[in-house]
């Protein structure tokens, strides 16, 4: 048997008697008999050596490709030594929610910065110490909007089908009714559906099939009608393009994983919410802010705590009560490891080597594309050869771009990706088709 | 003008048919340092005894409720950078004005309400 | 200390990007940003600056954490060196279910293995966070109601005594919350709960033990009467580590649960998170499961969804390296070494109150669990030291402060919870300490009401903070 526990037999002994009962059963003794459990079928605990084994042939069984050309919500970026070795310091990974701020100065003035960060990024006011992923900050922006008399929400555009999937989850039962507009070019569905019946609208940049559009001309039109605007956005594409801020929005979320998570098999990673001032109080969370301690040196606390479930309880406007604080401060030492400068590079080589692949793509033959802008993900249409492309990939240890149909691949190209590479996997569709 | 209080520790101050509110300095006490008020809506309409708006200190959010029935005609914006006035002079830091048409029964005089609470 | 921002210096570059001699792409004028502020810092000033607040930060690594509520044990470091395996962290979501095999695996031995600790008949993995369960698993219950034409089951029954996030998961499931009184010895009020229950109960939330560190007596009794009104109970797993192996949920009645694995499976807190909450059920709630659902055909695992899901809660499959963190836990343990845990936590919890009980009030006629609550009420009336007067003076003892001032329905509470990695000698150091705080706080209570004296803030002025909230850091 293994297991944590650093009493010696004598210890246990000495504790028992100065408890005054004969056994630790016996301290069960508010168990109805009949519930007691006989014997856990599990199997017998093994030495942490059995269990590194174990565990590595399980790690062992999942293929680790060499390059990957697949996104759509987990991104492979480079990672930079700093960001594993400090984020797995002891002193924050041991720590709990630092309700007790004079031994937890660190961890806060982490947050803060976390929260100074994802403000500047966005172009925001207010960003919260972070929710479970883009998923949920997602939905939680959506149900920030909520207001009397305003019952539905718009969804502009293609969004990410977790994301789409969870905004349904947590609309259904409050009341809202979400419609689908497609992004057509003047915008029209949405100038159509937009009416003072809409509590907000919704939209992603880049697009979950990679596209980008001019979201300060949509931000315009949402603001006219009255309705909040809602940015859902890849946080390495606010390093060139226009910030939610500079788009009008209301609120801007996000996934944070591509600065600076590895791809995880899809976690943890960590949600972003940033507002505007006036919707401060609204959005939900963690946060952090500056003061000053009885000596009137700087400190930082938990703040805003009324907004908050254990204060509000059922009057709560949110639940959540453990975000992703670790995550936060992985994209914090990212984020101050490479820098401004590091960022912008991250974002045009994502974009360069993209638009290099694309490029070479067009030259050959059978493969056709979606229109528009696009960050660092677009579609190819490759009729009937989508398995063919990704299996031939496959053999070569390259994960292939995400198949969205029979015809259809959803591409996307990061600065891990080399020039070389892409020539090598062009040759290879050519080969294919 | 006359002054009436609720049993739920708001004050009323009453002007012809226009009844201007706040909590009583017995409220602020208790509730301790206030660092927000989310101020009632300008046009909305509520009833006497009703939720009127909220009041926040750093671990606390209370319900302040309205003492007369009708419609809120103004509201109090300084509250919204200094809600300290409140701890500062509840009795001067009025929340809201509501214009209503009878006063309901119930309310106290000041003299009852500091009795209640004394 | 100075923020990063502070430290960043026009010019000054960290870890430089890798440039590729592709031709640059330019977006058109309208769609580029204007300028970017993040720091400027050089790579061994982001070491310094980053290593510099972690020694301004407490983990369980660092002392004593005895957190009611948190269960914060010993973070195995095994757990940490298996979920940082390349074949776990290199991998990704949406790569091919034949590729990965291993992970899919893993998802699948965690989830049995948590269906039979629990007793529950199925699982989701995919919630990050208890909150984020109790959410799930109340949705679960909606959806079964709402399944069978039970439409009018709208209200979910929670105890005073129960956390906030209860209360508060459940409006936001859509439900309208009864909260109702605990009865003398903190538990439920039968004659309450009969009162309240009826056609339109959806669920009891019930945490056991419960918030007080008790074992519910009347579980048995509590299941028969919600059940008999077509209610379900519903298992907030906080405090699961007192009883794990030892007696499931499933065996008392519940029907839906969820687990925080940061708490009972030894997963740490990260400051905050990542937790990882998964949701169990009886098998009348399978079918309304997140998916996709891991299932084996064979010797493969593959990802499955089911046509009646509620849907996502959230992206992919949860927080998957922290629950591979819990199975780390859980197959090194086995089938003795978790029930041996669950009773070490508790033996740890009464010796610490055994101890305590003479100065401190703290319920003194039942064995607690695995935790305990103190009440300061009397010293404060006394003295004027109060909960969080010893809380903070705890602080300069260099053990980390109990859980102050829950559950609400004890006065100046301070809350307990040793867990079962402590030493004796730990236990006995901090009996010491608040033994000696207890005779400063009739003899110079000033010093407990003015502490901490050692930390590297006095206390903060939260106030302050709440009316004039800075939340970034502007540039002067």
């Amino acid at each position: 048997m293994s297991h944590y526990v650093p009493h010696t037999e004598a210890d246990i002994k000495a504790m028992l008697k100065d408890i005054g009962v004969k056994s630790k059963t016996e301290l069960f003794s508010d168990v109805p008999k009949k519930l007691l459990l006989k014997e856990l079928n599990i199997p017998e605990g093994i030495t942490q050596q059995e269990v590194l084994e174990f565990m590595q042939k399980l790690a062992d069984a999942n293929t680790v490709y060499d390059v990957v050309l697949r996104g759509a919500g987990s991104y492979k970026h480079f990672l930079p030594s700093t960001v594993k070795n400090l984020s797995s310091r002891a002193e924050f990974v041991t720590a709990y929610t630092p309700y007790q701020a004079e031994i937890s100065q660190g961890i806060l003035q982490v947050i803060f910065e976390y929260q100074t960060m994802i403000c500047n990024l966005t172009g925001m006011e207010v960003s919260n110490a972070s929710v479970y992923n883009g998923a949920s900050a997602a939905a939680e922006a959506i149900l920030m909007c909520k207001e009397r008399n305003k019952s539905k929400v718009i969804i502009l555009g293609d969004i990410r089908p977790d994301t789409k999937s969870t905004i349904i989850t947590y609309t259904e039962d409050q009341g809202l009714e979400i419609l689908d507009i497609p992004l057509d070019k003047d915008l029209k569905g949405l100038k159509e559906a937009l009416d003072d019946q809409v509590a907000c609208v919704y939209v992603e940049q880049p697009g979950y099939l990679g596209n980008v559009i001019d979201a300060k001309e949509v931000g315009d039109i949402v603001k006219g009608s009255g309705a909040k605007y809602i940015m859902g956005c890849n946080p390495i594409s606010l390093a060139i393009l226009k910030s939610p801020g500079e788009c009008g929005a209301d609120i801007a979320v996000g996934d944070g994983q591509p600065l600076g998570l590895p791809l995880g098999f899809g976690g943890p990673y960590l949600g972003f919410m940033a507002c505007t001032e006036k919707m401060m109080r609204k959005i939900p969370g963690r946060i952090v802010g500056e003061t000053v301690d009885a000596d009137g040196k700087k400190a930082y606390v938990l703040t805003l705590q009324a907004r908050e479930q254990h204060i509000r309880r059922e009057r709560a406007l949110s639940n959540i009560c453990s975000n992703q604080a670790l995550c936060a401060l992985t994209v914090t030492i990212y984020l101050s490891t490479i820098g401004k400068q590091g960022l912008i590079d991250v974002a045009n080589e994502c974009v360069n080597l993209s638009h290099y692949f694309k490029n070479e793509l067009s030259k050959v033959q059978g493969v056709e594309f979606l229109e528009g802008e696009f960050f660092h993900e677009f579609v190819t249409i490759t009729p009937g050869k989508v398995d063919a492309i990704l299996s031939e990939l496959n053999k070569v240890n390259i994960l292939g771009g995400l198949k969205l149909d029979r015809d259809r691949i959803l591409w996307c190209v990061t600065e891990t990706v080399s020039k070389e590479c892409l020539d090598f996997v062009v040759d290879l569709i050519r080969g294919v088709l | 003008m006359s002054l009436y209080y609720a049993e739920t520790h708001e004050w009323a101050e009453i002007n012809g048919k226009v009844a201007t509110v706040g909590i009583s300095d017995f409220a602020q006490g208790e509730l301790g340092d206030i660092v927000f008020v989310e101020l009632p809506v300008v046009g909305d309409t509520v009833d006497a005894g009703g939720f009127l708006c909220e009041v926040e200190s750093v671990k606390a959010v209370s319900e302040i409720y309205a003492p007369v029935a009708g419609k809120i005609i103004e509201v109090n914006e300084e509250l919204e950078d200094a809600p300290e006035k409140i701890n500062e002079n509840a009795r001067g830091a009025w929340i809201c004005k509501i214009e209503f048409s009878t006063l309901p029964d119930g309310l106290l005089s000041e003299e009852e309400y500091l009795k209640q609470n004394s | 200390m100075k923020t990063i921002f502070e430290k960043s210096k026009i010019g000054s570059k960290g870890v430089e990007i890798k440039k590729q001699n592709v031709p640059a792409y330019e977006f058109p004028e309208g769609y580029r940003r204007k300028d970017l502020d993040l720091p400027e810092v050089s790579e061994i000033e982001v070491v310094r600056h980053y290593t510099g607040l972690s020694r301004r930060a407490f983990g369980v690594d660092n002392g004593f954490y005895p957190l009611g509520s948190c269960t914060m044990k010993y973070n195995p470091k095994v757990n940490e060196e298996v979920a940082q395996m390349r074949g776990f962290t290199n991998i990704h979501p949406l790569q091919n279910e034949e590729n990965a095999q291993g992970a899919l695996k893993a998802m699948h031995i965690l989830s049995e293995y948590l269906c039979e600790i629990t007793g529950m008949d199925d699982i989701t993995l995919q919630p990050a966070a208890g909150a984020h369960g109790e959410y799930t698993g109340l949705k679960l219950i909606s959806k079964y109601h709402k399944a069978r034409g039970d439409l009018k089951r709208n209200k979910i029954i929670v105890p005073d005594s129960a956390h906030g996030t209860n209360p508060a998961s459940a409006t936001l499931a859509g439900f309208e919350v009864i909260n109702i009184k605990s009865d003398e010895e903190h538990g439920v009020d039968l004659e309450e709960l009969k009162k309240v229950v009826g056609d339109d109960t959806a669920a009891l939330m019930l945490t056991n033990p419960t918030t007080l560190g008790l074992f519910e007596k009347n579980i048995v009794k509590i299941a028969e009467i919600v059940h008999g009104a077509g209610g379900k109970l519903y298992y907030d797993g906080a405090n699961l580590n007192a009883i794990m192996g030892v007696v499931r949920p499933g065996d008392m009645g519940f029907d839906v649960i969820h687990l925080n694995l940061h708490k009972t499976f030894s997963t740490p807190h990260g400051g905050g998170g990542p937790g990882s909450g998964p949701v169990g059920c009886k098998e009348e709630f399978a079918c309304f499961l997140p998916g996709p659902k891991v299932e084996k055909y064979g010797e493969e695992y593959f990802l499955v969804n089911l046509p009646e899901s509620m849907g996502k809660v959230g992206s992919f499959y949860g927080n998957f390296l922290v629950y591979l963190k819990a199975l780390t836990y859980i197959l090194t343990l086995g089938k003795e070494g978790i029930p041996y845990s669950a009773k070490c936590a508790v033996l740890n919890a009464n010796y610490l109150k055994a101890k305590l009980q003479d100065k401190f009030d703290t319920e003194k006629d039942r064995h607690c669990m695995h935790e305990f609550v103190i009440s300061i009420k009397k010293i404060k009336e006394e003295t004027g030291v109060s909960a969080m007067d010893i809380a903070k003076a705890m602080i300069d003892g260099g053990v980390h402060p109990p859980t102050m001032y829950f559950p609400l329905i004890v006065d100046e509470a301070l809350m307990f919870e040793p867990t079962e990695t402590e030493t004796k000698e730990t236990l006995d150091e901090a009996i010491e300490l608040l033994n000696d705080l207890h005779a400063r706080a009739y003899s110079d209570p000033e010093s407990l009401k003015t502490a901490p004296h050692n930390a590297v803030i006095r206390r903060p002025d939260e106030v302050m903070a709440a009316r004039k909230p800075v939340l970034r850091y502007v540039k002067p």
